[in-house]
This record gives C-alpha cells, structure tokens and sequence, in this order.
C-alpha cells in the first residue's frame, strides 16, 4: 500500500510511500478521498517523508486535495518534503495556496 | 557528434510502465555518473514524457511507447519519447503551462513545464493522427567525460 492513513478525531493523517507518478496518484487519491468523505476532517495532512519521487502527479494530487479540504471546510497541509521533491513544487508555485509546512523536519 | 552509445525500448501504453521507463533511463544514464539532482531531473522528465504518450497520445487505449536513448561523449544525453497516437492540433497551447485537456482536475498541466525547466533542450514533433515526438537533452555537468 502505497498510503498509510492515520484517523484521528478531527484529521486525517496520509503517509505517502514510495513514487508518486500518474499509475500510484489514482489509488492514492481514491484512499484518501475516501477517508476524508468519511470521516469530514477539519484537516488533511499529506506527509510527504516516505516518498522518493514525484513529477508533475504529485502536484495534480495535492491540488485536487486542496480543493476537496476547500470543499468540505477544513483544510490541507503538506509536510516533510524531501529536498529532491520541492523543485517540482516550486516551480508548480505551489506555496502560493500556503499548504507547505516549511517548518517542518528534512528540510 | 556521433554518439557512443545508444538503446532503444518499447513498452505497453499502460501506467505501470511509467516506472519501468524510468529505471531503465537511470540504469542507462549511469555512465555519466550523474548527482542525485541530475538523475532525479531527467527521471522526473521522461516521467512526464511517458505519462503524456500513454494518457495523451494513446488516450488510456493500450498500444506501443517507443523510447530511443543516446549517450554522447561530451557527456550529452538525448532522450526520444513516441507515441503513435492521436497527435497534438497546437503544440505551442499544448505546451503553456496549466494547460490541460483533463476533465476532472487532477491533471495539473504541467508536464510540458517541468521537462523545459529540468531539461537543457526540449522539442515536440507532431502530427494530429499520426503520433508525437518528445525529444529531451541534458548535459552531465557534476562529473567529467563519459566512460562507456
């Protein structure tokens, strides 16, 4: 399983593992859509520490859960980024929705 | 400059291929001993490449991804992705960033983007109906010639 999902009472935790790319961002997605429906956390957190590569489906995955946390109230947050993952995420502009958790570890 | 050397390979347009495409590419670049961020710049490259030939190009049906690879000695790589799909109309729109033809929002537009900013070169050959070509370079810059 390329997601380790941790409920909470009023978030859902996603430890991503492993390589992002458009074959692993569809069952990704689909985990964690699913847990979020169900549960209607407050906040969405996609721990990013266990994944050794990203292209441009990572950025698809993050946006998508960015507008569904919008949708359902609450919000998103990404942490632990690799060094390695966050050129993609720049270059996407990605900070500009203030979803990446700059103080976190493995920076 | 003729290259020293060169492969090619063909795969099924299916997703689980976007992987394998990109180990083969790493294997295949190793001569060049390239850094961490070099190899996780092209591997992010051909990634996009590939992911367009199969979602793209061949629309989810299932046929052939072509790739063809070669290794210069002043230590150049060029990578060809082909699809014989279904062609790009406007290659300039289709390259703008955040331009997509997904529906649902998860495709974020920006595979063409991230290959002009990891790669030195990147040029798209098409046809509507007949296919598309990627063709990506980049120079090795952390080490020195290469040794095949």
């Amino acid at each position: 399983m390329p997601v380790n999902l941790q409920l909470e009472e009023d978030r859902v935790v996603a430890c991503l593992i492993g390589e992002i790319d458009h074959h692993l961002a569809k069952e990704l997605r689909e985990t964690i859509d699913g847990a979020c429906q169900r549960m209607n956390p407050s906040l969405l957190i996609l721990d990013f520490g266990g994944v050794t590569f990203m292209d441009s489906s990572g950025i698809g995955l993050i946006m998508g859960r960015y507008r569904l946390m919008e949708e359902l109230g609450g919000h998103l947050l990404v942490t632990n980024v690799p060094a390695p993952l966050k050129k993609v995420m720049q270059l996407a502009g990605l900070e500009q929705l203030k979803v990446l958790d700059n103080g976190g570890k493995k920076q | 400059m003729k290259h020293c050397n060169q492969m090619k390979l063909q795969f099924d347009s299916r997703s689980a291929n976007e992987a394998f495409s990109r180990t083969v590419i790493s294997a295949f670049i190793a001569p060049l001993d390239p850094n961490i961020e070099e190899l996780s710049d092209i591997k992010t490259a051909v990634s996009e490449a590939v992911t367009n030939a199969i979602v793209h190009g061949y629309r989810d049906q299932i046929a052939i991804v072509y790739i063809s690879a070669y290794l210069y000695p002043d230590s150049r790589v060029v990578i060809k992705v082909r699809d014989k799909g279904c062609g790009i109309e406007d290659v300039r729109k289709a390259m703008e960033p955040l331009y997509t033809t997904c529906q649902t929002g998860e495709r974020a537009g920006l595979g063409f983007a991230v290959m002009q900013s990891l790669m030195d070169k990147v040029k798209v050959h098409s046809k509507p109906g007949r296919g598309t070509t990627v063709v990506l370079e980049r120079r090795i810059t952390s080490k020195g010639a290469v040794h095949v």
